[in-house]
């Protein structure tokens, strides 16, 4: 159960270390959950439109999760931000909870996709911003946040090439790159999305200012890519 | 004759005016059908180019917000290729979308095996939730497609093949038409092949049932039709043979039965030529059904005698 005292604390980005160690039970946390932690906050404390009190509402903002690996770090943040309870935390994995080691939407308050699977976000993503405008909502904005490797998956690239040249202005993608690609795309991340017509900012994925510069920064009929830089994977 | 495909985009763009909840989502193929449409609804009609995981995706994140999506290309495109993506963007998102595909198991032969996908249906057996609609007339398959937009939110397959027969039933959406009572034996005949059927099991004394919506299969008309036919069952179907067998065994489980599945072989002919020529290489012209039907209802009797 979760108390009205729960409901209404406000939780703070120093909060999160504590929320996620109530899912993995320690102080230390996988570089997977945590790579995506300042992005995600920022993201939610300062950019979305979206309402737990509201979460089915047409205007709200649209947050794909793509990257469905690790997502201690998105739990933690959609319980701070009063999405799910607090309480749910602590049974992460288990047979009966609805917080798994992958998000499913139809479990998860506030999820606007299940994923776990690399590389469906943004085409659904896509395919979300082209649903919007076609009903006339022109106020909701569609995020997509994939990682570095995850850009691999080649539907990641018909999803790109096909969003620059349609002009999707509302559609914004995260590229969280903690530098875990085998093989990292030639000519870098942002360029790839250049190429096809994007609007790219490459910044510190540690410096929430800087996020929130970045997601923030106006894109005139094109879509948007953020590339959020974070230590590597294997450092 | 015009053909099942000839009447997809007209009755589509119908819809799209009548509907603003429906959208068009295409990868190339079929555009052309669709010009006045996308000039109409600039929206509602999109076409992602040659990208058919993308082409799903779109689907689903349509679907998302509210619309629905009408996803066409050629079946092997539309199931084999992006498989992933129906199972996750639309299964496991919990979306809905009406897939509508075209070129069926052999539509075009010349064009080789790239273009043949007579394991569709198998393949989306192995998912949940899935209506599938396999018309076996221009008719039918227009009825079918409105069906399948009216359906809410649910998941619905539309197989389009140039293979019809020559007159068009009334169809509902769900339930298998008797077309012949008989006492020896049920004969279940899928789509564009019920008129080689009814050619091939002239004057054999088996009911033959007419089914243009296989899944969910129509269980409760099989099971009538074995109480005066027997559990002798044939299915007839203009995919991969076999595909209904494991249906049919769960529908009679409670009695003893026997089934035969007949279709398309699995085997990979390497030819190309017409379509005639690949109904018989699978032994699904009427002269082969027949043989083939009365061989099983008879326990091979007739055959010996020959």
């Amino acid at each position: 159960m979760t108390t009205i005292e729960e409901r209404e604390r406000v939780y703070a980005y120093s909060d999160l270390p504590g929320l996620m160690s109530m899912m993995t039970g320690d102080e230390k946390h996988g570089p997977a959950a945590t790579s995506t932690l300042d992005v995600l906050w920022v993201l939610y404390d300062r950019v979305l439109r979206v309402d737990p009190e509201r979460p089915d509402d047409p205007g709200r903002d649209r947050f794909l999760l793509s990257k469905g690996h690790g997502p201690m770090a998105y739990y933690a943040v959609l319980a701070a931000k009063g999405f799910l309870p607090v309480d749910w935390l602590p049974g992460f994995g288990r047979y009966d909870s609805p917080l798994g080691h992958h998000p499913d939407r139809t479990l998860v308050p506030g999820a606007e996709i299940g994923s776990g699977s690399l590389g469906h976000g943004l085409p659904i993503a896509v395919g979300t911003a082209l649903g919007l405008r076609a009903q006339g909502l022109a106020e909701p904005q569609v995020w997509a946040l994939i990682g570095d490797a995850e850009l691999d998956e080649g539907s990641n690239h018909e999803a790109i090439a096909f969003a620059g040249p349609a002009g999707l202005e509302r559609l914004h993608t995260v590229v969280v790159d903690n530098a875990s690609a085998s093989h990292a795309l030639p000519g870098g991340i942002a360029a790839r999305f250049e190429a096809a017509g994007w609007s790219a900012v490459t910044v510190d994925g540690r410096d929430h200012e800087a996020l929130y510069a970045a997601f923030t920064a106006p894109h005139p009929g094109r879509p948007h890519v953020v590339v959020a830089r974070v230590e590597p994977k294997t450092a | 004759m015009d053909t099942m495909r000839d009447r997809f985009a007209p009755v589509v763009t119908r819809l799209l005016d009548e509907d603003p909840r429906v959208a068009v989502v295409l990868a190339e193929i079929g555009k052309d059908g669709f010009a006045e449409a996308l000039r109409r609804h600039p929206d509602r009609v999109v076409n992602v180019g040659i990208r058919e995981q993308l082409l799903v995706g779109v689907g689903a994140g349509l679907a998302l917000t509210g619309l629905r999506p009408v996803v066409h290309t050629f079946a092997s495109f539309l199931v084999e290729r992006p498989f992933e993506q129906l199972k996750l963007d639309l299964g496991h998102q919990d979306a809905g979308a009406v897939l509508v595909s075209a070129a069926a198991s052999f539509d075009w032969p010349a064009g080789g095996y790239t273009h043949m996908a007579p394991g569709d249906v198998a393949l989306l057996d192995t998912l949940d939730g899935w209506t599938v609609h396999v018309p076996g007339h221009p008719d039918e398959a227009e009825t079918l497609l409105r069906q399948a937009v009216a359906a809410g939110d649910d998941k619905v397959y539309v197989r389009l093949s140039v293979q019809s027969n020559t007159e068009a039933r009334a169809v509902d959406g769900s339930r298998f038409r008797t077309v012949r009572e008989g006492r020896s034996g049920v004969v279940v005949a899928v789509g564009p092949v019920l008129d080689a059927v009814l050619a091939g099991t002239e004057g054999l004394d088996v009911t033959v049932l007419y089914a243009t919506t296989v899944r969910p299969f129509d269980t409760a008309a099989l099971r009538r039709a074995t109480e005066t036919a027997g559990t002798d069952v044939v299915l007839v179907e203009p995919y991969l043979a076999g595909t209904s067998t494991a249906v049919v065994n769960d529908a009679l489980s409670d009695v003893p039965h026997r089934v035969l599945g007949l279709g398309v072989a699995r085997r990979e002919l390497r030819r190309y030529g017409t379509v005639e020529e690949h109904v018989a290489a699978h032994g699904l012209d009427a002269r082969s059904l027949r043989r083939r039907i009365t061989d099983f209802v008879t326990g091979g009797t007739a055959t010996q005698r020959a």
